[in-house]
């Protein structure tokens, strides 16, 4: 069974590695962090959120300051998705965002099933929420 | 005789110590053991007794929707009749709570954290002033309460708190809570960023009794308002409170004539423990596991520096951990600090109205979940700390941990909202103060604070400036009422800023710009109260990105008023346009950081902010190339940015897309992202420090280490469990300093004696 934990990311429980829910690629180890299977780019933060007020005329220009904080990319190696981001101090090393138990995960879906997959991602699905 | 050094004191002794030190009390401070504790008192024999009798699921559904409605009509009472700006748009609740103070049924409409937090004074209450001779609690009494250090957000919130009598026993209490601005701060408006000790944070109102046989009592009412700047308002929504509380009084009675006191009292407990039950139940549908986050509050609202806060959340079988250590130590003299209690109310909004909202409103949906934090910290502040903008770190709080939480949700089968990426989480609004035309005192905010950009969806855009993550269902007010009232226009209002983007395969509900200007009052003022203008205070979600950063724009030596009355074609409509092209000759143009102290202002002066964008979900990549176009149509992002970031290929006139030629140019920009990106394990070896940079004043723990947290430098650390004072210099003797530094090294300050 493949569990989808993210909007690219899924834990294949037979063979208990991260997995890229868009090209299939195994990444690393379920138990570990799945960023140590991914590609990085230090993105300087006013590519993605631009100056709004001239910035050789003000100090503060609704650009992040580049010396302050750094986005991470993290895109899966094999198609280039990209992941997950996260905004860091520079320096400040990386977050193992999410460390599974994967025993448990085993069996939680060993009892649930994989009637109970998400099958449409992550929509609310009708009838699967608690109803009064 | 006893041997001193080695026999324990017998029971008889210990009740000796025990009376010796309550008749001894000389102040009644907070209690740690109210404080600290979030969870539902025990079950009282009463209750087992009530639910013994009653505790049929019907009923029991009958009079929690009858309490839900007698809140809802307090509620509309309040909002209808408060003299509080905050009132007026929703910033308010009400609730209904158990004998032991337990916070059963609140008003649906509100700010659930208001009422989530009133647990801690009626338990005081019950505490300290039921069997007090001096004091009492009897029917027909009213008690007020607001210093957050006794259980609130912040000290400008006030509550009314009733207890509900039934043939002389005390049943349950109600209570009402507004926003109500002004409390006689170092600065107007209630909740000054100027604050560096709690001396300079206006009325400290322990919970007292204000109210006996249901009327105020003008001696106390008349010192309060003396005590502020707005003493009508004061009175008027001491008045509204008490009169909304008496309503669900009234609707409690008719229950208890309907349906008994043992029904009543059964309802209030049997919600919050199926409640609370309910809770865990979902809890353990969750996978098993450990979510890391942190956000970054990048100034104190004095100054900038880097404020971490740290957020570990596990998961294991029905229990749910918030690690909150590693956060920044608390500030000594700076207010962005919070009790510990403010953050659990804050992160109880997580769940109530992102989560779950189906659960009914109350402290038991909190109840189940544990909560670690470092006394002494920013999160966890102590006694003598200020935290007049507690805002601060319970709204980052909140967003650390609405983005762990969604972490856990996307795998779940049963969800009960969809997977959400931050909401925006800064009050990026007008606080204001001074003289009316009218000659009235004010000292309040305007509404817009309300307007938070929504967080996108697993399948939708966030909302545009939806509503406060502190009250999904607030309002931000009639510009054009408000007016009326006070010296000033929004003479752009309302209008999204174009660019200030967080993009995603969804993106982030964006934020609009607010200009104003005082015009009727030479004696009128502003400050802002906000973070997240060199450091973005949110993270995107599963590739997203988070918001921009959001400054305080400033136009001086202009009157805008007279331009737009003799050259109005100068008028330009946006802050990019009136910054960039600098229209009004020998005006002065200025940015700054959002955390401007009280500041008077002239007539036609401009003040300009945006708010903010919630952040995206999902690679921009595989963002529909029409929705992007329409992103452009709609002013949200000018065509040069969205083709550079979304990589979409589009006619520069008609906006037509090439659909070919975008998936063309994506796929490109996907095999150029591989090219440019480096292997995990080789960009920590380049990217990893072992301590924070030496350029940033940096607080908190660095990394996985949260034992040794950092002062604002790499070489001054405390350790977590050994607080130390932190105090930050005034910006101004910084600022001197400087300057000074320049005098000297320019060899001009020499001659000055010393």
């Amino acid at each position: 069974m493949k569990i989808p934990m993210t909007e690219y990311l899924r834990i294949n429980l037979e063979t208990e590695k991260w997995e890229c829910r868009v090209c299939d690629h195994e990444i690393a180890p379920a138990e570990g962090n799945y960023k140590e299977g991914l590609l990085v780019h230090n993105r300087d933060p006013r590519e993605i959120h631009p100056p709004v007020i001239d910035p050789d005329k003000y100090k503060f220009t609704f650009s992040p300051d580049p010396e302050w904080v750094r986005i991470l990319e993290f895109c899966c190696p094999s198609c280039g998705t990209q992941v997950e981001t996260e905004y860091a101090i520079p320096g400040h090393p990386p977050l193992w965002d999410m460390q599974v138990d994967v025993a448990a995960l085993k069996a939680q879906w060993a009892a649930r099933g994989p009637a109970m997959l998400p099958d449409a991602g992550p929509s609310v699905v009708a009838g699967r929420a608690h109803t009064h | 005789m006893k041997d001193m050094n080695t026999t324990a004191p017998s029971l008889e002794e210990m009740n000796l110590i025990k009376k010796f030190l309550d008749d001894t009390t000389l102040f009644l401070g907070p209690d740690p053991e109210i404080m600290q504790n979030h969870d539902l008192m025990p079950r009282t024999q009463d209750e087992d007794a009530a639910i013994a009798k009653v505790s049929d699921n019907h009923i029991v559904a009958k009079i929690r929707d009858r309490l839900q409605s007698g809140c809802d009509e307090g509620f509309e009472m309040v909002e209808q009749m408060g003299a509080a700006p905050g009132a007026k748009w929703g910033d308010v609740i009400t609730g209904v709570y158990s004998a032991s103070g337990d916070l059963a049924i609140a008003s649906a409409g509100g700010v659930l954290i208001f009422s989530a937090l009133v647990h801690h004074p009626i338990k005081f209450i019950i505490k300290n002033w039921i069997n007090e001779p001096t004091v009492g609690v009897k029917d027909g009494d009213g008690f007020i309460h607001n210093d957050s250090r006794y259980g609130n957000v912040h000290n400008t919130d006030q509550s009314m708190i009733l207890p509900i009598f039934h043939d002389s026993k005390l049943l349950c209490w109600v209570a009402s809570t507004v926003h109500e601005g002004e409390n006689g701060a170092i600065e107007p408006g209630g909740m000054p960023s100027m604050a560096e000790s709690p001396s300079d944070e206006g009325l400290k109102m322990s919970p007292f009794k204000v109210v006996e046989n249901y009327q105020i009592k003008r001696d106390v009412l008349t010192f309060l308002q003396n005590s502020v700047r707005e003493p009508k308002l004061q009175y008027e929504d001491m008045k509204v409170k008490l009169f909304a509380c008496l309503r669900i009084k009234q609707r409690i009675e008719e229950t208890l004539k309907s349906d008994g006191p043992d029904a009543l009292v059964s309802t209030l407990r049997l919600t919050m423990e199926d409640v609370r039950a309910e809770v865990k139940r979902r809890i353990s549908e969750w996978p098993d596991m450990t979510v890391r986050s942190y956000i970054i509050q990048d100034s104190t609202l004095r100054e900038n520096c880097v404020v971490k806060i740290n957020c570990k959340l596990t998961k294991t079988g029905d229990r749910l951990i918030f690690d909150f250590r590693g956060s920044s130590p608390e500030f000594t003299n700076r207010a962005t600090n919070t009790i510990v209690a403010g953050l659990k109310g804050m992160l109880s909004q997580v769940f109530l109205c992102y989560v779950w909202p189906d659960l009914p409103r109350g402290q038991a949906a909190f109840a189940p979940i544990e909560v670690i934090t470092d006394p002494h910290s920013i999160v966890d502040c102590s006694y003598d700390a200020p935290n007049s903008q507690s805002l601060m770190s319970i709204f980052t709080g909140f967003t650390a941990g609405q983005h762990a939480v969604a972490k856990f949700l996307y795998s779940c089968p049963e969800k009960f909202t969809k997977v959400h990426a931050p909401t925006f989480n800064m009050i990026n609004t007008f606080i204001w103060g001074g003289v009316s035309q009218h000659g009235e005192t004010l000292g309040n905010l305007c509404a817009d604070l309300n307007g938070m950009g929504a967080g996108a969806t697993s399948d939708r855009d966030g909302e545009h400036a939806l509503a406060p993550i502190f009250a999904t269902m607030a309002d931000i007010g009639e510009q054009e009422l408000n007016e009326e009232e006070v010296p000033f226009l929004q003479l752009v209002s309302k209008k999204m800023t174009r660019d200030a983007i967080a993009p995603g395969k969804y993106r982030g509900g964006q934020g609009y710009s607010m200009m104003v200007s005082t015009k009727d009052s030479e004696q009128w003022g502003f400050m802002t109260t906000a973070e997240g203008a060199k450091i973005p205070p949110l993270q995107g979600l599963f590739g997203g990105y988070a918001c921009g950063t959001y400054p305080l724009c400033k136009v001086k030596d202009v009157d805008v008023y007279d331009v737009l009355m003799n050259e109005p074609e100068k008028f330009r409509h946006s802050i990019e346009e009136i910054m960039n092209e600098q229209p009004f000759e020998d005006a002065k143009y200025s940015t700054h950081h959002m955390g401007m102290g009280f500041e008077i202002s002239k007539r036609g002066e401009l003040f300009m902010i945006s708010q903010g964008a919630g952040a995206g979900y999902g690679d921009l990549l595989e963002r529909d190339p029409v929705n992007v176009v329409k992103d452009i149509e709609e002013g949200l992002m000018s065509a040069e940015v969205a083709a550079r970031l979304y990589k979409v290929v589009f006619d520069p006139k008609t906006l037509a897309i090439d659909f070919e030629a975008t998936e063309q140019a994506r796929d490109e920009e996907r095999k150029a992202r591989i090219a440019r990106s480096t292997p995990y394990a080789e960009f920590i070896k380049g990217w990893n420090q072992p301590k924070p940079p030496a350029h940033l004043p940096y607080f908190g723990c660095w990394g996985d280490d949260i034992d040794t947290l950092y002062m604002g430098a790499p070489d001054i650390t405390r350790r977590a469990d050994e607080p130390r004072p932190n105090y930050m210099m005034h910006p101004k003797d910084v600022r001197i300093a400087e300057l000074e530094a320049r005098l000297t090294a320019a060899g001009v300050a020499g001659d000055e004696k010393q």
